[in-house]
């Protein structure tokens, strides 16, 4: 079983290799919007240096919910879900193929970009290992709830304001866990219990999750 | 018993049978409130640190109870309906997501008013008030999805997901948020809502809980009635049951 999902992985990526263009979007998108806060808040060094871990975090929860939709509008567009679906293979499983290849696409980018622009907020340096570690834990999380809701919008005209609708309000604990380790590392107190409950978030996530997507992906079908 | 739930599950049934309970259900919920609110407002003690404005706990209480009560409610008629797939349940998913944002945006505004004498603002970023706000937006969102998905036994069931989502995902909101509260203001000094309330307070608030129950009861009824009507509106029975009128 194995196999077959790391097949669907291999597939979702070569088909992302294949649009480089796409891939590049919610990079430039998470750049973009990062750049807007210095001019929106204040370029104040130590203010924003305050404020650069919720920014960041923010700034992540947009740019992962705006990569969400594209996640199944393909497959559902060309009819490779229900092939997926007729396979005789759990269906939950492959769809998590899916959102884990997603996350290879959009969230390990994510690595890169979000300390260089953490850094570019003064976001002060210690913390950066600290932001990596919330980023490594975090983004799976919003590739899973947000696929949920993706699964239940994605076969319908309209879904995508829709998805930011239902997923924003799920995504709260993340951004509230992620940004509290962060700003804890900042002052320099202990980040070990914010990083365990993100950990505990990921695998009730992966524990959960695809079973949700799966059910949610068959009412779209129907 | 089981029998007596399957034919309840009939569309048609249900019409009939509720129509005959309305009336009584909003007879009680009239007397209840009537007694609540004399009794909370007039009768029950001034509070000596909040003065009058405490009074509005006895609208407020109620609702922010019932808000979470609608949607566990909710989560329960979404298990039902994508197990049992029937269309009943569905119907009580989407009309108490209405009834429960209206309690929550109660509980909302009638917090708010209390903040204002007793805070001296009309919001704080508090974990319950935050809590509170999350909680009117994941109902917005399955009042969304009806506008979006126009099948009703499609949105029925995305919208039954997103229930019981919500349900398992309640908990983890409401403790993260009032883990971020207490991390980020640990010096507010917030008067208890509910400190230990004497008999002669309590009292009239319980009656007032077992009002809004009911007046929740009476308005699922009656809405559910209403979505029956217009799901089943092309049928001989309703036709027929509407030309009476």
């Amino acid at each position: 079983m194995l196999s077959v999902v790391l097949t669907v992985i291999q597939r979702d990526l070569l088909l992302a290799f294949r649009r480089r263009a796409d891939l590049m979007n919610p990079v430039l998108f998470y750049v973009i919007v990062a750049t807007l806060f210095p001019l929106g808040v204040s370029p104040d060094v130590e203010f924003l240096g305050r404020l650069a871990p919720g920014l960041v975090w923010v700034t992540t929860l947009l740019a992962a919910l705006i990569s969400m939709e594209s996640i199944f509008r393909q497959d559902f567009d060309d009819g490779s879900i229900e092939q997926l679906f007729l396979s005789p293979h759990p269906f939950s499983m492959l769809v998590f193929g899916k959102v884990a290849a997603h996350w290879l696409i959009t969230g390990v980018p994510m690595l890169v970009i979000v300390p260089l622009m953490a850094l570019l907020l003064h976001l002060p340096v210690q913390a950066i290992p600290v932001l990596w570690a919330t980023i490594l834990l975090g983004t799976p999380i919003l590739s899973l709830v947000g696929a949920i809701g993706a699964a239940l919008t994605s076969g319908f005209r309209g879904g995508g304001i829709l998805l930011g609708l239902l997923v924003l309000p799920l995504y709260v604990p993340v951004l509230i866990f992620a940004s509290s380790a962060v700003s804890a590392a900042v002052d320099g107190l202990a980040v070990s219990g914010h990083l365990a409950m993100l950990g505990a978030g990921l695998i009730l996530a992966l524990v959960l999750a695809p079973f949700a997507i799966g059910a949610s992906l068959k009412i779209s079908m129907s | 018993m089981w029998k007596y739930l399957h034919r309840l599950s009939s569309l048609k049934y249900c019409y009939e049978w509720s129509g005959k309970w309305v009336p009584w259900l909003l007879g009680v919920t009239a007397v209840l409130m009537l007694v609540g609110l004399y009794w909370g407002l007039l009768v029950a003690p001034t509070d000596y640190q909040q003065g009058e404005s405490y009074r509005i706990m006895y609208i407020h209480v109620p609702s922010a109870w019932m808000s979470m009560f609608v949607y566990a409610v909710m989560a329960g008629a979404g298990f039902v309906a994508l197990v049992w797939k029937t269309k009943l349940s569905e119907i009580i998913v989407s009309e108490c997501a209405v009834i429960g944002a209206m309690f929550t945006a109660l509980a909302l505004i009638t917090g708010m008013l209390w903040g204002k004498p007793t805070w001296g603002t009309y919001w704080l970023w508090d974990a319950r008030l935050t809590s509170e706000l999350i909680l009117l937006f994941l109902y917005f969102g399955i009042i969304a999805i009806h506008s979006v998905i126009e099948e009703p036994r499609t949105a029925g069931r995305v919208a039954s997901i997103l229930a019981i989502i919500g349900i398992i995902n309640i908990p983890i909101i409401h403790y993260s948020v009032t883990w971020w509260s207490s991390l980020h203001q640990p010096n507010m000094q917030l008067v208890s809502k509910t400190p230990s309330v004497h008999p002669s307070m309590l009292y009239p608030l319980l009656v007032m809980a077992v009002a809004f129950q009911m007046y929740f009861v009476s308005l699922l009824f009656i809405r559910m009635r209403n979505e029956i009507l217009y799901r089943e509106r092309l049928t001989k029975w309703v036709k027929k049951a509407l030309a009476g009128h």
